[in-house]
């Protein structure tokens, strides 16, 4: 598999997240903002998300990292970084 | 033989537009099969059979909008020809006189009789409810004849305020259509319901000690979220004090019959749904996370069936997400109880004589006074708070 771009792990990040928010406009939100806040996703969502970019990327992002993970500019360069490493 | 018929998917539901068949005459059919697609206010619902058997025949087309109780479509369950029986009453106990015959689309008028528009009985009782004048209306039914959407339509654009309201329409979702019918249920609820309120302050340390140790050796799919312990300690609590699980009907209790467990999920379209998870004591944490996820992501997407928005025999609301710190819980009607959980907040803490700092959760119980007291629904809280005690048990 070769390394994925930003552009392409941006995309697969919109997507899981248009699964579990399908009413939410996704180029509305602010890229730098908690997500959570922005489109009032609770637990199950959030944990369905992870559960989406896993499926999708193979990534098993743990408890501890999901801080990381919260504005759509902080969970692209920490799955950027993730993918490619594991490569 | 036997009917399929218009469920009635809450206490309030009159009726449905049928939006689609998975089926059609001729396909065997068993028990839990998704057969219709049905919109109501609290969106498209997928609609499951209650009977095995062949199709005989689609008595509702898509687009017809029919009450609760109508024969939607008929079954052959042993060979011989289904039997048109007269239409049961629907669950709803406020059903009009005029709803008409349940085997009658509501589009179908009556044989005209004279030059003015011909009006359907549902259109007529919308009209009423509405309050406009039919005669202003024109007719965009078979003959020009009048039919409930016509009325909608009219009462829609004779809004003054129609400008200040905002698109209420969302994927398929009538927003203000079920805000009436949340009002509905929730005015029903606080007229009827003798409420009395309990609430507890539960340590949570055990379960999050637990729960975290758990999650570090699970892989990301299998993840187990507080919530899902939260639920099923409430379920188990049921056990000791099943008072508190079923429906208050016909002047008396009705004990529920399994823990069907409905969790309350906010849209953020606006609204609130509350699907039910079957048999939550019998299920294990895996098993009702799966439903969990599963559910609210259906929830979103409008996939919910029926039985779940039908079957719920307790509710429990988790408003831990938004930040509050306990709920004052609202029965859904019939149900005879509200179990609420507000946020985890670090408090300070006696145990043995010494202050430390726990995390902890208040968890409330609104409960229905004619069915239950307020000593058993304390056990019921004391219960729920035991078994969070022992997370590996649940």
């Amino acid at each position: 598999m070769t390394a994925l771009t930003e552009k392409e792990i941006r995309e697969i990040v919109l997507r899981a997240l248009g699964n579990v928010a399908p009413e939410v406009e996704l180029e509305s939100l602010d890229p730098s903002k908690d997500l959570r806040d922005q489109i009032d996703i609770d637990s199950v969502d959030f944990l369905n998300f992870v559960i989406g970019l896993h499926k999708e990327l193979g990534v098993d992002i743990p408890d501890s990292d999901v801080a990381k993970i919260t504005t759509l500019n902080g969970c692209v360069g920490y799955l950027v970084s993730t993918v490619n490493r594991r490569e | 033989m036997g009917e399929f018929r218009m469920p009635s998917l809450g206490a309030d539901m009159e009726s449905g537009i049928l939006v689609d068949w998975r089926i059609k005459p001729g396909d065997p059919v068993k028990r839990g099969d998704v057969v219709a697609l049905v919109e109501t206010e609290k969106g498209v619902i997928e609609v499951e059979i209650f009977e095995s058997g062949v199709i005989e025949s689609l008595v509702v087309q898509p687009g017809q909008k029919v009450p609760v109780g109508a024969t939607l479509a008929t079954i052959r369950t042993d060979g011989r020809p289904a039997e048109t029986r007269p239409p049961v009453a629907a669950a709803t106990t406020e059903q009009k006189p005029e709803v008409p015959p349940a085997s009658a689309p509501v589009s179908t008028p009556p044989p005209p009789k004279s030059l003015r528009p011909r009006v359907s009985p549902l259109a007529r009782k919308r009209a009423d409810e509405l309050g406009v004048d039919i005669t202003t209306v024109t007719g965009t039914g078979e003959d020009g004849s009048i039919t409930a959407l016509d009325i909608e339509r009219a009462a829609e654009q004779a809004k003054p305020s129609a400008t200040a309201i905002p698109p209420a329409t969302t994927k398929g979702l009538d927003l203000n259509a079920m805000r009436r019918v949340i009002a509905a249920s929730m005015a029903r609820s606080k007229r009827e319901i003798p409420h009395y309120y309990l609430n507890s302050t539960i340590d949570m340390r055990c379960a999050l000690d637990w729960l975290a140790a758990e999650n570090a050796k699970r892989p990301v799919t299998k993840r187990l979220l507080y919530s899902a312990l939260l639920i099923r300690a409430v379920a188990l609590a049921i056990h000791e004090v099943p008072e508190v699980n079923g429906f208050w009907l016909e002047g008396g209790f009705k004990p529920g019959d399994g823990i069907h467990v409905g969790v309350a999920i906010s849209l953020r379209q606006g609204g609130l749904v509350n699907p039910a998870i079957h048999d939550v004591d019998g299920k294990t944490l895996d098993e009702l996370m799966e439903n969990m996820l599963d559910l609210v992501n259906r929830a979103r997407t409008g996939h919910l069936r029926s039985s779940e928005l039908s079957d719920g025999t307790i509710t429990v609301t988790n408003l831990g997400d938004q930040g509050v710190e306990s709920v004052f819980g609202v029965i859904y009607p019939p149900q005879v109880a509200l179990v609420g959980f507000g946020k985890i907040v670090e408090r300070p803490w006696a145990v043995g004589g010494m202050l430390g700092v726990r995390p902890t959760i208040v968890a409330s119980l609104a409960a229905d006074h004619r069915v239950s007291d307020g000593h058993r629904g304390g056990r019921f809280l004391i219960a729920v708070n035991r078994l969070l005690q022992e997370p590996e048990k649940l």
